[in-house]
C-alpha cells in the first residue's frame, strides 16, 4: 500500500492550519474566529493521520472539533456581535508579544538549522502501526510491563476531575 | 471484453475491501454505489415516512402523483430544485452558504467505514467506530452555523437547543459504545478492536450478538444508544431544534429550495448512519439471524433465498394493488405504471435467485433489512411519542442515560473479567 503521507498533503494541511490560525486572531467577528479555529483543528487531525496516529486524530475530531468548539460557539452565539465589532482588536502589550514571538521563532530557526544532531533523521514506523494503533496506545497506557505512562495519564485525569468539580462548585449556589 | 470480466471476477474473489487492497478504482466504484444507494434510500424513506405516518393517523397520505403517490418524492425533488434560493439580506453570507454543505459532508463521509459485508465496505479503519462518532458529531457544527448565520430568532434558538442536546447525548452514546467495544476483547489474545468489520467479526467469533451478551447488560447499552441516537439525529420525540409548533422549522427556517433539501438529505442519511452503528455494534452487522441454532447447508440456502423472496413479495403487493385499482379509464396509466413497477421488482427478485448473486449480496441484504427496521422505528416514534420539553430532555440525558451508561460500562468490565455466565452455566449443568 502506498503511503498517503506525501509532501502535497503536508503542505495542504499545514497551509490550512496557518491560514486558519491567522484568521482566528484577525477576524473581528468572534464566530468567524471560532470557525477558523475549527478548520485549524481539523487540519491538525489530518497531520496526526500523516504521522500514523489515527487514534489521536479521531480523538482530536471528537473532542475538539465536535465537543469543545461546539460549546465555544454556543457561548459566542449569545454575544452581541455589533458591540464586539466596534471594540479594539489589539491592546498595548504588543512589545511583550513581539519579544515572545521572536523568542519562539528564534527557537524554531535554531532547531531547523542545528537540530540534525539532536533529533534522529527519521524514525521508521513499525509495519503494523496503522493497523493496531489503538491497541498500542492502550498497551503503552495500561499494558502489563509496557504501561509506562499510566501514572502520568492518571495525574492528567485527576486534573480534569478537579476542573469538573470546580465547574460544578462555581455554577451551583448551594451544594 | 473478456479481460474486463476477468478483472471484475478476480476482484470479487479477493476477499478484501477496496481500501484494504489500496485499489482506487474499486474504492471509487464503491463510493458511487453507496452514494446512489443512499440517495435512493432517502427518496424511498421520504415516501415511506409520509405514507406510514398517514396510515398511523388514519389518513391516506400522498395519493395523487403516480399510483399510491409513488412518484411524490420525485415531484418534491423537482419542486425543490426549481424553487428560488433565498439568502436573507441580514444573513452572514459565507457561513449561511457553507453550513448545509458541512452537514451533508458529515452525514455522507461516515459511510466510508460502514460495513455492509465483510468485503462490502469502502474501507476498514483501525479507528472505525471512533471515526464514525467523530465525523457525525461534526454535523452539529453545520446546524449551529446555519442557525447563527440566518440572523433570525427562531433559527438561533433552534441552533442553541441543537448544540446543547447533541453534546449532552453524545456522552451517553459514547459510554454505551465503549461497553460494546469492551465485549470485543473477550477472545484469546484479550485485545479488542474499534474497527467496524472487526466488531462484527468478534460477534461472529463469540457466537452471540452483543445485544444478548451478558444479559441484560448488552440490552441496556443498546437501549441507551437507541435513545441517544434519536436525539443525535434531531428526530421526534427529541426534535426540539426544529420543533415546528414552537420554532416554525428551527435551524433551517430561513433556508429554501436546494439548500433546504441538502438539510433534508443530511438528516435522513445521518439516521441511516447511526442505525448502522447500532446494527454493527449490537445486532451483528451483516450476519444473518440464528447462524448457530439454524446452521447447516439447508438453512444457509433458505436464508440465502430471503433477498429474492423479499423482492418477489414486494412485486406481489404491487400486483395485488394493480387489481384493486379503480377500473375507470382515468386510472389506466397509473395502473400500467404500478404493474410495470411490480414487474421491475419481480425481475430484481428473480435475478437474486441466481446462486452467484445471492451468495455475494446476502450480507448486504441482512444489513439493509436491519437498517430498514430501524428506519421504521424512527417513523413509529414520530407517529407515537409527544415531543419532550427541553428540561425533560436534559434530565433524561444527564440524570438517566448517563448514570445508567456508567453503571453498564463498569458492570460490563466486571462481567468480562469474572465471566459470571460461565459459572452460572456450569452450576446449572451440575444441577440438572
Amino acid at each position: 500500500m502506498t503511503p498517503v503521507a506525501t509532501p502535497f498533503f503536508f503542505y495542504l494541511l499545514s497551509g490550512t492550519m496557518l491560514i486558519g490560525g491567522i484568521l482566528v486572531i484577525t477576524r473581528k467577528n468572534a464566530v468567524h474566529s471560532a470557525l477558523a479555529l475549527i478548520a485549524t483543528l481539523l487540519a491538525q487531525a489530518g497531520i496526526y493521520l500523516m504521522l500514523y496516529a489515527p487514534f489521536v486524530a479521531g480523538v482530536q475530531i471528537i473532542l475538539y472539533a465536535g465537543g469543545i468548539m461546539v460549546l465555544f460557539l454556543f457561548v459566542i452565539m449569545l454575544v452581541n456581535i455589533e458591540r464586539t465589532q466596534k471594540e479594539r482588536q489589539f491592546n498595548k502589550q504588543w512589545l511583550v508579544g513581539v519579544v515572545a514571538a521572536g523568542a519562539l521563532g528564534g527557537l524554531f530557526i535554531a532547531i531547523y538549522t542545528k537540530g540534525k544532531g539532536i533529533f534522529p533523521d527519521r524514525v521508521m514506523p513499525p509495519s503494523n502501526l496503522e493497523a493496531s494503533n489503538v491497541q498500542q496506545v492502550g498497551a503503552l497506557l495500561y499494558g502489563p510491563g509496557t504501561g509506562q505512562y499510566m501514572f502520568a495519564f492518571e495525574i492528567a485525569s485527576l486534573l480534569l476531575l478537579v476542573a469538573i468539580i470546580g465547574a460544578v462548585v462555581m455554577a451551583k449556589k448551594r451544594i | 471484453m473478456q479481460p474486463i470480466i476477468d478483472y471484475i471476477k478476480s476482484y470479487l474473489d479477493s476477499n478484501q475491501t477496496p481500501g484494504g487492497a489500496g485499489n482506487v478504482f474499486w474504492a471509487f466504484v464503491y463510493i458511487l454505489l453507496v452514494f446512489v444507494g443512499l440517495s435512493v434510500a432517502v427518496i424511498a424513506m421520504n415516501w415511506l415516512e409520509r405514507k406510514i405516518l398517514a396510515h398511523m393517523q388514519v389518513r391516506l397520505g400522498p395519493m395523487r402523483v403516480g399510483p399510491h403517490g409513488l412518484l411524490q418524492p420525485i415531484a418534491d425533488a423537482l419542486k425543490l430544485l426549481l424553487k428560488e434560493d433565498i439568502i436573507p439580506a441580514e444573513a452572514d453570507g459565507l457561513v449561511f452558504w457553507i453550513a448545509p454543505f458541512i452537514v451533508v459532508l458529515a452525514a455522507f463521509t461516515v459511510f466510508v467505514v460502514v460495513p455492509f459485508g465483510p468485503t462490502h465496505a469502502i474501507t476498514d479503519m483501525n479507528i472505525g467506530i471512533l471515526f464514525m462518532l467523530g465525523v457525525s458529531s461534526l454535523s452539529v457544527l453545520g446546524i449551529v452555523m446555519a442557525g447563527w448565520a440566518s440572523n433570525s430568532h427562531y433559527p438561533l434558538i433552534g441552533a442553541l437547543r441543537s448544540s446543547a442536546q447533541m453534546v449532552s447525548y453524545e456522552v451517553a452514546m459514547g459510554l454505551a459504545v465503549v461497553s460494546a467495544i469492551l465485549m470485543t476483547s473477550l477472545n484469546d489474545s484479550g485485545t479488542g478492536t474499534l474497527s467496524m468489520i472487526g466488531i462484527v467479526q468478534a460477534q461472529q467469533a463469540e457466537g452471540v450478538w452483543f445485544v444478548f451478551k451478558f444479559f441484560p447488560l448488552g440490552l441496556v447499552a443498546f437501549f441507551i444508544f437507541a435513545i441517544a441516537m434519536v436525539a443525535e439525529t434531531n428526530r421526534a420525540p427529541f426534535d426540539l431544534p426544529e420543533a415546528e409548533s414552537e420554532l416554525t422549522a428551527g435551524f433551517h427556517t430561513e433556508y429554501s429550495g436546494f439548500r433546504w433539501s441538502l438539510f433534508f438529505l443530511a438528516e435522513y442519511s445521518a439516521m441511516i448512519a447511526v442505525s448502522s452503528i447500532a446494527i454493527t455494534l449490537w445486532l451483528g452487522g451483516w450476519l444473518r439471524p440464528f447462524p448457530n441454532w439454524l446452521s447447516g447447508s439447508v438453512w444457509t440456502l433458505v436464508f440465502n433465498l430471503f433477498p429474492g423472496i423479499t423482492f418477489l413479495f414486494l412485486a406481489g403487493l404491487c400486483f395485488y394493488n394493480v387489481r384493486r385499482m379503480p377500473k375507470h379509464p382515468y386510472f389506466k396509466i397509473q395502473t400500467m405504471g404500478l404493474a410495470g413497477f411490480g414487474g421491475l421488482l419481480g425481475l430484481i427478485g428473480l435475478f437474486l435467485f441466481v446462486p452467484a448473486v445471492f451468495t455475494r449480496v446476502q450480507d448486504i441484504y441482512w444489513f439493509s433489512i436491519k437498517v430498514a427496521g430501524f428506519m421504521y422505528l424512527y417513523i413509529w416514534y414520530r407517529g407515537t411519542f409527544p415531543r419532550y420539553r427541553f428540561d425533560q430532555l436534559m434530565k433524561v440525558g444527564w440524570k438517566v442515560l448517563l448514570p445508567t451508561g456508567l453503571t453498564v460500562l463498569v458492570l460490563t468490565a466486571l462481567a468480562g473479567f469474572l465471566d459470571p455466565y460461565a459459572y452460572l452455566e456450569a452450576w446449572l449443568k451440575r444441577l440438572l
